[in-house]
């Protein structure tokens, strides 16, 4: 028992009068599920904060560029012979490197990598994570053991040093490696979370009574299972876009990720940092906007955590 | 209890071998020695490559099970990290490596926990008022803030500092400073002082990490049922709290410190780098970009067994606290 | 230490005066949850007070004993002993609670510290107020536990609350409770969660301990029959409010507010089978947005304008208590001018049936056993043991017939209906749904045969997918089977108007509804391919009381209408005689009786069955203090280990009083089901009838 802190739990009985010929007893104004949730949002002010600047981020990355082109005329490749060095002025708006590269440009070019990465990797994980999960799940038996042992035996892999050592060796094909390389390492501790939640799931009585009903597996997983832990995923996405990021810069920081002379916010922080301390807009331009990127998701992620399931103020699920 | 130890032992030891045994195979596939030695000017004869190889254990030409085997075998039966890419024997290096890193992993394991764990329980229970939410921002902040950019910025602080006092306060190179002529006592300050910075940058993340873990842990447990029995036979809020409340949202904590020693082996080596520590994390960079595979087979070793002894002592913590594992 | 000396006879021990309750904020706003209750305790007395969810009755206990959080606003007066409680620092009323008013709650797990022993919790209240050293305190406590009923107390002492089962739980919080002879005691639905055989014996453990201690005690409860037995006085609690007070006799003989009445009817009785059942309609309001006048004022039969307009207070009627309402002159005996308050509704009752056994079975069940493993090992499991969860059942139902099948937790009953439902090969025996045997079927035909057999689930909150509108929920069987889109519109319709709702509801969602609403669409959904037995998990008791019935007279009415059978599974007693044509009662796996419902009712034969009707408490003061109490004995024994011969010797109270020759007979045979009373089969060696329920 505890206390009524949540008043919809009285309210629940009193939204529809059992005679459908009377008006509901009192003027609760039923609410969709989807405004619920949009109202607890917007409540959340750092939330909202972190969406703007987020969208900013994006516009900056992706707009930017063409618009700094038109306004400056310098690009990410370029290189100013007569500006080495140049603390940030009005034709380069944060400064230009040992080689005349100007900094903005590639910063820029640098968030553009970072944000891609980052939401592909999240997309295609918590995909993965979703199915093999719920599969796992919802089959049991030898498909569940097969299934966690492989997750399992993933865990196990020190993700960081096989990454570090494969990918540099396909850097040929581009980053998009480096996206699945990321992918492949980081979801499975999500899998194991839908596991867990699809194994309490299933024996809910919905999910019994479409199974009395004679509906196929695949039917119960895709639209009953997977649609009641959208939040969870949704959740969950939305964090692994932040660590995609840390990890992808980590990477790059030490030359195993994103290789020059294409850019990545990484690798423009490590070669910030040899000169941090005498011209610090090398860097700190850079790690200012990874901080914020990261940052500003992981606040989204937060409050969309309280606002999706706002009953668990646990930072993740349990089994 | 002993079931419960023991299983999770056997996990461990599994953990280790797997590890290792995958780092071994994929350096040597992907990492090329040769390249240590193609550079040169002028090239050595390929036959005297070979033989310089096969005698390190690292020639592509020699089969992978082979040399796996005779490497194991090594380090098994001898304590034998075999040689690194350039002939030098690994074991000399070893030791002192470790002990740099060890110093690393220990302290900022300690307090990222323990630091991490009061802050997480005084902002359950000032929920909502300023102390909260300055560790709430605080939280956000490390979390979203990678290792190495801590690092950096920690180190741009210390030159800062040490610019603005004149003289050098805040150590950011090395763990000791060389030559250094003092007593036992000036020697453990200068090695302290070296400390600081690498530890704060491993111990900040620990800490914003753990809070919000413990946090939310404090706070369903403020909920719970057993908290108002314990107030409603006699004890006041505040004792209740602390007698009951504390010690069951401490059990999550546990899981949790076994979890974090992964990403702590990995922010130890970047900050290991940054600071010019010369441990087993820069070891394992340096070798990635020289080649060297015994090196990355020794580190990952070395890693997954910190891995397995901190990630057991976790547990023995762990059932410690929660008497439901031990029947 | 218990009484004051300076304290008049007459004084009240414990004085509630107008107290209130609101929490702030919220989505929804304030919430008022209790507002303005007064009642007086006097020393030794026992006051029950019943109410639904919603109805402030445990805010106003929790109030009392400061154990609200710091957000609530609290008004009014408690006086302990003539001391105001109320406004007191935490500190100091630390020194009250567990010293001079003790409580006990509902879920005894969540209420025990899952870390510390059981020992030292209830050290720990002794050594606080009472001031002992740890060996002192532990060996009080050890002596409590022994005064409980826990066997071994000094090993178990040393146990944790994880390692103890529901009821021993329980006992071990009473022991709490009464560590420091507490002068009031407060019991928060202290057996809700329990099994009714396992409620008996915890209500006479806090028979005993009241009379141990001398406690006036409260006892919060929505069961009318635990209050009609034990309690001195009763007050009625309706949306925050009492409705009704008075001596439990007059309450409950004599209702004079309509809510008492409507409450009263709508339970079902184990003592009047064909009593029709009275639902009130509506559900019980929503605390913060009350509308003027009188809250029960919508869900009223016998409204006038003036109950809209103006909130009623509480006056003394003819009958001895006191009601809110402005009617209550005019009630007498549930009539006004010999109208009942409440209409009886029309239950078609059934035609003309035929004897049972010339009606074709829907469902034969023969020797149906299940099996668990028990599985040992961290890497290899390896099985070591098996439980037989259901051990050797048969029965059968034949068209239009309802079998209850009774049990407690542990009896199989649930895993019982689980196997019928999956339709699948038992680990032994076999089930033939409509002729079909089901061992043999094939993917397809399994399917075809699902058409015949469906399942209305206990939980309506759950049962329903809460991301589907309503209309897809009910026509998903519909889909499954490949229906077209135009047929199943009309049958969705159809389903609705047939289970008292709207076809405009087809497009809302599951969060949108009552409980009891949402069970009706749980109960559509079940009927769209028209199958010819409906199985029924605990039907109703995961809702209200006073909308219970309204699904009881819903499931009555399909069951004649339709010509279904029933196969459902209740642990209320009382809703399965009120529905059942049979039941068939089991104990860990067996079926230990079966007969008609009216039989196995009035004249039960096997001793569980007569301990379990004896349990089962009666909303009728009078006849509820005259019953003699069967108990049985201890607890559940574990499925891996049970007793040679019968399983149930460990407890049976006839066990106990039987001579060594007989005992022996019980110890060293497994008894089947015989016919040992005409009308009855009952497993017992020793069944004889006997009248349990008074009629």
């Amino acid at each position: 028992m505890t206390y009524p802190a949540d008043p919809l739990v009285i309210a629940d009985d009193a939204a529809i009068s059992d005679d459908p010929g009377e008006k509901p007893p009192s003027a609760v104004v039923v609410r969709g599920r989807g405004s619920l949730v949009f109202r607890r949002f917007r409540k959340n002010k750092p939330a909202l904060v972190a969406l703007v600047v987020l969208v900013l981020l994006f516009i900056a990355a992706f707009i930017g560029p063409f618009v700094y082109k038109a306004v400056t005329g310098w690009t990410y490749s370029d290189q100013d012979y007569s500006a080495f060095l140049s603390p940030p002025t009005g034709s380069h708006w944060f400064g230009t490197s040992q080689i005349g590269q100007d900094v903005f440009a590639q910063t820029m070019r640098g968030l553009q990598k970072s944000l891609i990465i980052g939401l592909l990797v999240a997309l295609i994980s918590t995909g993965l994570a979703a199915v093999v999960g719920a599969c796992a799940g919802y089959f049991g038996g030898w498909v569940d053991r097969a299934l966690m042992w492989g997750v399992d035996l993933l865990l196990v892999i020190p993700s960081f040093l096989i990454v570090a050592i494969i990918s540099p060796a396909f850097q040929d094909a581009g980053w998009i490696v480096l996206v699945f390389l990321i992918a492949v390492f980081a979801w499975m501790i999500t899998a194991r979370i839908i596991r867990g939640m699809t194994l309490s799931l299933k024996e809910r009585e919905f999910v019994l009574a479409a199974r009395y009903s004679g509906v196929s597996p695949a039917g119960i997983i895709f639209r009953h299972l997977i649609p009641n832990m959208s939040s969870l995923l949704i959740i969950d996405a939305t964090i692994a876009v932040a660590s995609a990021i840390i990890a992808e810069t980590g990477l790059s920081y030490f030359g195993f990720g994103v290789q020059p002379p294409d850019v990545s916010l990484g690798n423009l922080i490590a070669s910030g940092t040899r000169s941090a301390f005498t011209f610090p807009w090398l860097f700190m331009f850079s790690g200012g906007l990874l901080v914020a990127t990261t940052l500003a998701v992981s606040v989204i992620g937060d409050a969309l955590r309280d606002a999706l399931d706002p009953a668990s103020s646990r930072a993740g699920s349990t089994k | 209890m002993g079931r419960f130890l023991l299983k999770r032992l056997v996990n461990y030891l599994v953990l280790v071998v797997v590890a290792t045994t995958l780092a071994y195979i994929v350096a040597s596939l992907a990492l090329n020695p040769r390249s240590a030695y193609e550079g040169r000017n002028p090239p050595p004869p390929a036959a005297v490559v070979d033989q310089q190889l096969t005698a390190y254990g690292v020639n592509d030409k020699d089969p992978l099970l082979g040399r796996y085997a005779d490497w194991i075998g090594g380090v098994l039966l001898h304590g034998d990290f075999g040689k690194t890419v350039t002939g030098g024997d690994i074991n000399d290096q070893l030791g002192s490596r470790a002990m740099v890193s060890l110093r690393l992993l220990v302290l900022g394991s300690i307090i990222g926990a323990v630091v991490g764990v009061l802050a997480g329980v005084v902002s359950a229970i000032k929920k909502y008022q300023v102390t909260d939410r300055l560790i709430t921002v605080y939280a956000f902040f490390f979390i979203a803030t990678p290792v190495f950019f801590t690092a950096v910025l920690l180190k741009y602080g210390a030159l800062s500092v040490n610019q603005a006092a004149g003289s050098t306060v805040l150590y950011y190179t090395g763990y000791e400073t060389p030559n250094l002529q003092a007593g036992f006592f000036g020697h453990l300050a200068d090695q302290i002082g070296h400390l600081i910075l690498p530890t704060l940058s491993i111990a900040l993340g620990q800490i914003a990490f753990f809070s919000r873990y413990q946090r939310n842990a404090m706070l369903d447990v403020m909920n719970s049922d057993f908290l108002r029995t314990a107030e409603a036979k006699g004890l006041t809020r505040r004792r209740a709290l602390y007698k009951h409340g504390l010690r069951t949202a401490l059990i999550p904590m546990a899981t949790l410190l076994a979890y974090s020693f992964g990403t702590l082996a990995v922010g130890a080596t970047f900050t290991e780098k940054i600071f010019g520590w010369h441990g087993m994390g820069e070891w394992l960079v340096d070798s990635i970009t020289s080649n060297d595979i015994n090196v990355v087979a020794t580190v990952t070793l070395f890693t997954a067994v910190f891995i397995l002894i901190s990630g057991f002592l976790a547990d023995v913590i762990y059932a410690v606290l929660d008497p439901r594992v031990r029947v | 230490m218990s009484h004051s000396l300076t304290s008049s006879p007459t004084a009240p021990l414990l004085s509630v005066s107008d107290l209130t309750v609101v929490f702030p904020g919220g989505e929804e706003g304030a919430v008022p949850a209790v507002r303005g209750v007064s009642y007086d305790l006097a020393p030794g007395e026992v006051l029950g007070i019943v109410g639904e969810s919603g109805s402030g009755k445990s805010v106003s206990s929790l109030a009392i004993m400061g154990l609200l959080p710091r957000n609530a606003r609290i008004t009014g007066s408690v006086r302990l002993q003539g001391e105001e409680l109320l406004g007191r620092s935490d500190s100091q009323l630390a020194k009250v609670r567990g010293n001079k008013i003790a409580m006990v709650f509902q879920d005894p797990l969540s209420a025990l510290t899952p870390v510390y022993t059981v020992g030292d919790q209830i050290a720990e209240t002794i050594r606080i107020h009472q001031g002992l050293a740890a060996g002192p305190a532990t060996a009080r406590a050890v002596e409590l536990l022994d005064s409980v009923g826990i066997p071994n107390a000094t090993q178990r002492a040393k146990a944790f609350p994880h390692e103890f089962s529901g009821g021993m739980r329980q006992r071990v919080m009473i022991a709490m409770a009464i560590a420091n002879d507490p002068d009031v005691l407060i019991a928060d639905e202290p057996t809700t969660a329990l099994d009714v055989t396992i409620q008996a014996q915890v209500l006479d453990l806090l028979e005993t301990a009241r009379q141990m201690t001398n406690a006036a005690t409260v006892m919060i409860t929505h069961d009318l029959g635990v209050v009609a037995g034990i309690a001195d006085r009763v007050v009625v609690m309706y949306a925050g409010k009492a409705v009704e007070r008075g001596a439990v006799g007059p309450v409950y003989a004599d209702p004079r507010m309509p809510y008492t009445i409507g409450l009263l009817g709508s339970v079902p009785r184990l003592d009047r089978p064909g009593q029709a059942l009275t639902p009130i309609k509506g559900s019980p309001p929503n605390v913060s947005s009350l509308p003027p006048g009188c809250p029960f004022s919508s869900r009223c039969p016998v409204v006038l304008p003036v109950c809209r307009e103006i909130e009623p207070e509480l006056i003394p009627t003819a009958s001895g208590s006191a009601a809110a309402c402005h009617r209550a002159q005019e009630i007498e005996h549930g009539l006004i001018d010999g109208v009942p308050v409440f209409p009886v509704p029309e239950i078609p009752q059934a035609r003309a049936v035929q004897v049972r056994t010339e009606r074709p079975a829907v469902l034969e069940v023969r020797d149906l056993t299940k099996r668990f493993d028990i599985t040992k090992g961290a890497v290899m499991r390896r099985k070591i043991g098996s439980v037989r969860a259901v051990d050797g059942v048969s029965f059968d139902i034949r068209e239009g017939e309802a079998l209850g099948l009774v049990g407690e937790s542990g009896s199989g009953k649930t895993t019982t209906i689980m196997q019928v439902l999956s339709l699948e090969s038992p680990s032994e025996g076999s089930i033939t749904v409509h002729g079909q045997d089901v061992g043999g079927l094939g993917r397809k035909q399994r399917k075809e045969l699902r058409r015949d057999i469906q399942v209305v689930f206990q939980d309506p909150m759950s049962s329903l997918d809460p991301r589907l509108p309503v209309g897809d929920i009910i026509d998903e069987p519909l889909r499954a089977f490949g229906v077209e889109a135009q047929q199943r519109r009309a049958r969705v319709s159809e389903l609705l108007q047939l289970v008292g709702l709207t076809p405009e509801h087809a497009n809302r969602y599951p969060a949108d509804f009552s409980g009891g609403q949402r069970q009706r669409i749980g109960i559509a959904r079940a009927l769209a391919l028209e199958p010819k037995l409906l199985v029924l998990d605990e039907p109703v008791s995961a809702l209200d009381v006073s909308i219970q019935a309204g699904v009881l007279n819903l499931l009555e009415e399909l069951k004649v209408r339709l010509g279904l059978a029933y196969l459902f599974v209740a642990h209320d007693l009382s809703v399965v005689r009120h529905i059942a044509d049979r039941v068939a009662v089991m104990y860990l796996g067996r079926l230990v009786e079966v007969g008609a419902s009216d039989d196995v009712f009035d004249r039960p034969s096997h001793p569980y069955t007569q301990a379990l009707l004896s349990a089962v408490p009666i909303p009728d003061p009078v006849a509820e203090r005259q019953r003699e109490r069967i108990l049985v004995r201890g607890d559940l024994p574990d499925p891996a280990n049970l007793p040679s011969g019968c399983r149930f010797r460990s407890r049976c109270p006839l066990f106990v009083t039987l001579d060594p020759g007989r005992q022996q007979k019980c110890i060293d045979v497994d008894p089947a089901l015989e016919e040992h009373v005409p009308g009855l089969q009952a497993a017992c060696h020793w069944a004889q009838e006997r009248v349990v329920v008074p009629s």
